[in-house]
Parts: structure tokens; sequence; C-alpha cells
């Protein structure tokens, strides 16, 4: 992407957008749309889809066999530039769950891991949307107002019907394909791509589940099956964790940076980490400062609205940090709640080995990379019915079959070898399905973030400490995710690999794992009770917008990244229209 | 192993491995000899092993002749060491992090004591046995309640784990094991007829 340096930058813009993922990309992309002039900062490096995704390579062409490593732990052949759960000289502080004490985050598993939080942090341009998973779900009714419901979390102080037009624009953006189901709590689309067909162990897990109640349907991916905006669509081979040279999978690189660019009214900034918000002396924002990481230069921007798009816990540590006399404790502090109710989804995954599926007549069944159907959150009604022990839900998807081979073969005879280990890994090859949940977790007084009292970054930018706790309402959900992985496993006929775990402290993923950090600067109907109005306009300076999933109020299984695209769309066409009123700037 | 038979080469080699030991445990590796893993952001289209390889050619050589008694030639493809999975085994356990350190350590162990138990049983290194020696001392490590089972059961699982995951992740492996995707479609056509059969959904 063409990059300005930091000396290059015009005197005042009309808007900064700090980050350049989903939120920063399609703020830009709406913005410069719209005529905006426009500066983008990012804090990791200029990154080129095109030229540097490993399209078609072998595991064999990567370092051990492309196999997990501290420095890359996706796999070597994972977009992420940057490090992941540890940047170098930017650290984060988290508890150890064993003895309390404050440490640096590190490299974790994290289902075993004695970390309380772990963060993930490509410092790319682009973000996480160069190697997310792609799921794509609207947000329902439920979903924006589960207190009403349950009595439990709280309530957004919008409703689907409000962000339903958002959906339908991101979603011509974006590219998802999928098809309409009519499924409680799991808004259809009109602007779905065909799904690719299900795979045959998809079919047969299928069966499985309607035997138990589940439905199953097509997937919902960020994933291209048709042709869109100059993007190609999938050509159904290497994996989608790679990034995509060709710009079928959905990322802010090629879908949504590109056309902002052309615009003409885009500069980008690279290697540009933020340190501040400025404020004026009415306690409206100037601009941002931020170190320009190739000179260490200190450097200040200008213009009239400043949108944070860093990924949720970024964005809250650069509001923490634009201390003044105005804002004592960072933008966005007055009511008490910046840093609050943090959340991330569940995980849970459990995989085993069908007997049917071995020896199945070799054809290719790469598809995209993802699943290719999934099963939404059935039982509402139990649920609602307190059947279950636990109030919210989660959805199901899964993987399986003939994968490209990794560094590792399923032999179930530990004692095989020669002829007899040729004819099993053949056999064996494919026979096996693993599944995986997303869950919506309850908003908590434990778990929270704040500045740590000490540790700054080398940049010398105070860094985030992290409190955090799952409650009971995640255990019990987390229990029963394996309970019905086993049951869709037996009912294929097939045969958990290792156990069925009924503790659910020993199976729960560690928080923030999933990827799926919510909260923290949440939305909310008066200034006391949030961070950010139902615009994501900081209540405590209007012309400060926090766009990602910083706002958000409760944090459904729905994977956030679509719902980020569509409220920023929102935010984006509210504060132009309060800039030509005159309101901001 | 001799100490005699190790060349000056090999020892600077398993000095550097030392000093990968130490780091990878967080402790204070010596000087001067800094080793690189592959880094946060390396080229993904240039396959580079920045560490150095620590085996030694006698390790080596067993490495191929047991990757290739684990993983033979037949129809479906070649013995292990036509892809190579011996210099996918030395990568590995040269690695400067903690697994491969701990897979370092038990594929030595594993090595030296395959060329101990041959050497008793058959007065040959593992390497130079005769091919049903070879085997006799691998079914014996299979056989419950062996002492072979007992000593060296732990390595080789982890070798031939390893040696097969580096043997069909290679396109030959591919060709072996039944993979035929990695190909560019038009459309994605899903499961043929005879895949329906096989699976009862006909």
């Amino acid at each position: 992407m063409p990059i300005i340096t930091a000396s290059k930058t015009a005197p005042q813009y009309d808007a900064i957008v700090v980050g350049s993922g989903a939120a920063g990309g399609m703020a830009a992309y709406v913005l410069t749309r719209a005529g905006m002039k426009v500066l983008m900062l990012e804090a990791g490096r200029n990154y080129e889809p095109a030229s540097e995704t490993p399209m078609f390579q072998s595991n064999a062409d990567a370092p051990l066999r492309g196999g997990s490593t501290p420095e890359k732990p996706n796999g070597f052949f994972d977009a992420t530039v940057g490090g992941g759960w540890v940047v170098d000289g930017e650290p984060y502080v988290v508890q150890k769950k064993s003895d309390g004490a404050w440490v640096e985050g590190a490299v974790q598993n994290r289902t075993s891991t004695d970390q309380n939080f772990m963060w993930w942090r490509p410092r790319m341009l682009g973000g996480r949307t160069n190697h997310w998973g792609r799921v794509s779900l609207r947000m329902g009714d439920y979903d924006f107002k589960p207190r009403s419901r349950d009595g439990l979390g709280f309530d957004w102080p919008i409703g689907y019907k409000d962000v339903a037009p958002y959906y339908d624009k991101a979603e011509q953006v974006v590219g998802i394909y999928g098809e309409k189901a009519g499924i409680e709590n799991a808004p259809d689309s009109d602007f779905f791509q065909p799904p690719p067909k299900p795979r045959g162990y998809e079919m047969l897990i299928r069966k499985s589940a309607e035997k138990l109640g589940i439905r199953v349907t097509a997937a919902r991916m960020a994933i291209l099956t048709r042709p869109l905006n100059g993007r190609a669509p999938c050509f159904y081979a290497t994996s989608c964790g790679r990034g995509c040279s060709i710009g079928a999978a959905f990322q802010s690189t090629t879908a949504l940076i590109p056309p902002a660019m052309a615009t003409g009214n885009l500069d980008l900034i690279t290697d540009a980490m933020v340190r501040e918000i400025t404020v004026g002396p009415d306690g409206k924002a100037t601009g941002v400062h931020f170190v320009d990481k190739p000179t260490g230069k200190e450097m200040q921007v200008k213009a009239k609205v400043v949108l944070l798009g860093a990924s949720s816990l970024e964005s809250t540590r650069i509001l923490m940090n634009s201390k003044s006399v105005l804002h004592p404790q960072g933008i966005g502090s007055s009511g008490g709640q910046l840093g609050r109710w943090l959340t991330d989804s569940t995980g849970g995954s459990l995989s085993g080995q069908v007997p049917a599926m071995e020896n199945t007549p070799i054809y290719n069944e790469d598809g995209t990379s993802s699943f290719h159907t999934y099963a939404p959150w059935w039982p509402y009604a139990d649920q609602l019915a307190g059947k279950l022990g636990f109030p919210r839900g989660y959805y199901i998807g899964w993987g399986g079959g003939r994968t490209m081979p990794g560094g590792s073969v399923y032999l179930p005879d530990g004692n095989v070898y020669g002829k007899k280990l040729k004819e099993d890994a053949r056999r064996y090859y494919g026979s096996q399905v693993g599944f995986s949940a997303r869950g919506e977790m309850v908003p908590n007084e434990k778990s929270w973030c704040e500045l740590d009292p000490e540790k700054k970054d080398k940049w010398g930018i105070p860094v985030l400490r992290f409190h955090f706790e799952w409650s009971d309402y995640e255990l019990k959900q987390a229990v029963h995710m394996q309970q019905t992985f086993a049951q869709l496993i037996e009912g294929m006929g097939g045969k958990v690999t290792g156990k069925v775990e009924t503790d659910g402290r020993k199976i729960i993923t560690a928080g923030g794992s999933v990827n799926h950090e919510m909260g923290t600067a949440r939305m909310s109907a008066t200034p006391k009770e949030g961070v950010v109005n139902s615009f994501g306009q900081v209540w405590d300076a209007p012309n400060v917008f926090a766009i990602d999933g910083a706002q958000f109020v409760s944090s459904p299984y729905k994977n956030p990244t679509l719902t980020i695209m569509a409220l920023v769309w929102r935010s984006c066409e509210y504060l132009m229209g309060e800039m030509k009123k005159g309101n901001i700037g | 192993m001799n100490n005699d038979q190790i060349t000056r080469r090999e020892s600077l080699k398993r000095v550097i491995g030392l000093s990968i030991a130490l780091s990878a445990a967080g402790m204070p590796a010596f000087a001067n000899t800094p080793v690189r893993g592959i880094g946060t952001d390396p080229n993904l289209l240039k396959k580079e092993i920045p560490w150095p390889l620590v085996l030694t050619d006698a390790e080596m050589k067993t490495v191929k002749v047991l990757g290739d008694i684990m993983i033979p030639a037949d129809e479906n493809g070649p013995e292990a060491s036509a892809v190579g999975v011996p210099d996918f085994i030395n990568e590995w356990v040269s690695a400067p992090y903690e697994q491969q350190q701990g897979d370092l350590k038990v594929i030595r162990q594993g090595l030296a004591w395959l060329d101990a138990e041959s050497q008793k049983r058959f007065s040959k290194k593992y390497a130079d046995a005769a091919p049903e020696q070879q085997t006799a001392i691998l079914d014996d490590i299979g056989k419950p309640g062996t002492d072979a089972r007992k000593q060296a059961y732990t390595f080789f699982k982890l070798f031939r784990d390893r040696a097969a995951g580096g043997y069909y992740s290679t396109p030959a492996g591919w060709k072996a094991i039944g993979y035929v995707g990695n190909t560019p479609m038009a459309e994605f056509p899903g499961p043929p007829p005879e895949v329906l059969k096989h699976l009862g959904l006909a």
C-alpha cells in the first residue's frame, strides 16, 4: 500500500483513524468515499497480501513443517506479523491464577495456561483481518437486549433494527457466503453469496446433529464465492489463515484500504504508535500524538475528529493514556466505566475418529478452508425455561476430513512401523472430525483492565493490566459444549479422542485467548452508564469515537467482526451528519 | 558413541547445541553464539532454517536407516529419505525452542540406545546390522513388558511420529496418503457419488 512518511502529513485532517483492521479499515472506506480527508495510523508495518501471501506452498516449504513456534504460535504460514501473544518491547500484564502474581503476558496454550488473560496483537496493516476466522454472523434481537430477556448483563441502547441497514451495507462490501435459514435469533441477509456445498463429513455431522435436534445450515463466512468489487472468488485451495493474495477471503488490506486509497482522500502512515489523543483547553480532541517507530520521533497530527479502531483494548489504552486537566483519568473516564466489562467469547473443542470415514474414496475436500456448514445455538426455549443451568448460547463449527497434511499424521496404533504404518496412514487419513464452539460470556465485575501503575512499553507508553474471571455461567456452558461434541461424535458412530471434560475450569479457554475481546468502553443510553453513546461517540469528548469492539455491551456468540464493521458504518454516517450540522469539528 | 569418533566440527556443533538448550531454558547462552529462531516476521515465501543443525554424521546415518525402515517405499510412494525426512528430523531437533530441545534429548538418547542395543545383540552398530536384526529390535520395542520397550518406546514413538509428519507433508507424501487438494477449482463440487455411497449417504 502506498504510505506516506510521518514528516509528510497535512496540517489538518477531517479525521484521524487509529488502526487499519476491521474498524479502522471500514471507517477509512466510508469516510474517504464520502469526501473526507483522512489520516490512518497503523502501529504495525506495511503489508501487501498480493506479494507476501504463501499460496499453494506445502508444509514442507516451511521450517518445522509449518508447525507452531513461540514466534509464530499459529504456525509458520499464519499471516500474523509481530508475534501475536507477545509483541517485542510492548508487554501487557496479567495475573497468574495459581498464586495471584502479576507477570508479563507470555506465549501460552489457551487451555492449559496459568495466565488469567491472553492478548493477540498483530503489528501489520490490516491487523487481525489478515488471518481471522471469517465467521460473519449478525447479532439478533436477543443479543442486543439480553438483560430484558433473562435479567443478566446489560441491554444495548440500540436494537437489531437500528443496525440491520448497516449490516446490509457492510455485507455488500465484505462479501459473505451463506443461506437464508429463518433460524431464531440468527438474522438472515439479502446479500449472501452462494455457499459452497458441504463436504462428505459435514453431511455425516448434519445427520448426527439432526438426531439431537440441532439444526445445521450453511456457514456464514467472509469468503467470496462470486466476484465482488474487483476481488476474485475463492478457488478452494490454501488456508485462509495465510491471508489471501487474490482477495477472496476478506481482509481490510484487500477489500477496504485499496478503495479508500483510490479516492485520493486517504493518507496512511504505518509503524505509527499512538501515545495519546491531544486535547484543547475546551477538552475536545485536537488530534493525536504518536511515535514514529522507524525514527523514534514524537509526532503530532491534527484533525477535527479522532476515531479509535486500534482493537478493543488498544483503543481503551489510548483513551486511558490521554490524560489532561479536563480528563485527569483519561478521555471517557468520567462515568467510572472505562476499562470495565471486559469480555471474550468462550471457546471449546473436542475431536473424534469415525470408522465410517476410514478408507473414503479419494477426493479433494479442501473447499474454502473453513467450515461450509455450522450449527447456530438451538435450545433457546429450554434455556429460557432454566433447563440448561446457564444463560447464554454458542455455535458449533467443525473441521476434519482430508486437509493438507501438516507435521503430524493420525496413527491410532502406537506400535506400527514400516509397510503397516503406510497402510494405516492411508486408511485413517481424513477419518477424524474436530468440533469447536464460540459462546457468549456475561460481563462481570471481576473482568476489567487498567493501566499498570509502573510498567511502560519501549516507547514509554503505560501498558495495560488485566483482571479476568469466568463465572459459573461460562464454566457450565463449556461443559455443555463438551457433552454436545461427544454426542455429535458418537452419533456419527465415532469415538471421542481423549477425555470428555466435566470440569469447566479444566476446559475453559483463558480470557482473551479466543481473540474476541469486547467491552471496556461500552456504549450506553446515559453518560453515567458507559463511555460512548450509541454511535460510538465518547460522552466526554464529542469529537472522539471508539468504533471497535470496545463499545460492545454484550458479547454474543456471534463473532464480533461483522458487527464492528456495521457499527462503524453507522458511526461514520452519524459523525458526518454532525459535522455538516456544525456540531463536531 | 565413542568420544574419539566426534570430530572437531561435530563437537563445535554440540557446543552450539548446548548454548541453544541453555537459551531456550531462559539461561544465559554462551557469548557470541547468538542462535536465531524464525522470528516474528519471516519471509513466508522462502524457507530458511536460521539455526545450525546439531546431529552428527554418525547420528544422521542411523536417522536415515531408521526412517527408511519405518517408512519404506511401496506402491504409493518412496521411502522416507527420498523426500528429505532425515534432514527434516535434524532441522526439527536442532530448533532453538523448548519443545524441539526436549525432542533432541529423546532422539539423541534413543539413537545411542539403538546402537548400544545392536552392539550388545549383534556386535554391530544399528545402521550396519542386517535388516532382520534391525526390525527385531523395533519389534521388541513394540512388545509390552520388554526391556526394549521400557527404555526406548518414548524415542520410538517420537521418532516415528516426526518421521511420518515429515514424510506426509511433502507432495510425494500427499500422494502416498491420498491427499489430492491444493489445486485451484472453479467451483467446489462436493463429494462424488462413490464417497456418498461409502459414507452411507447415497
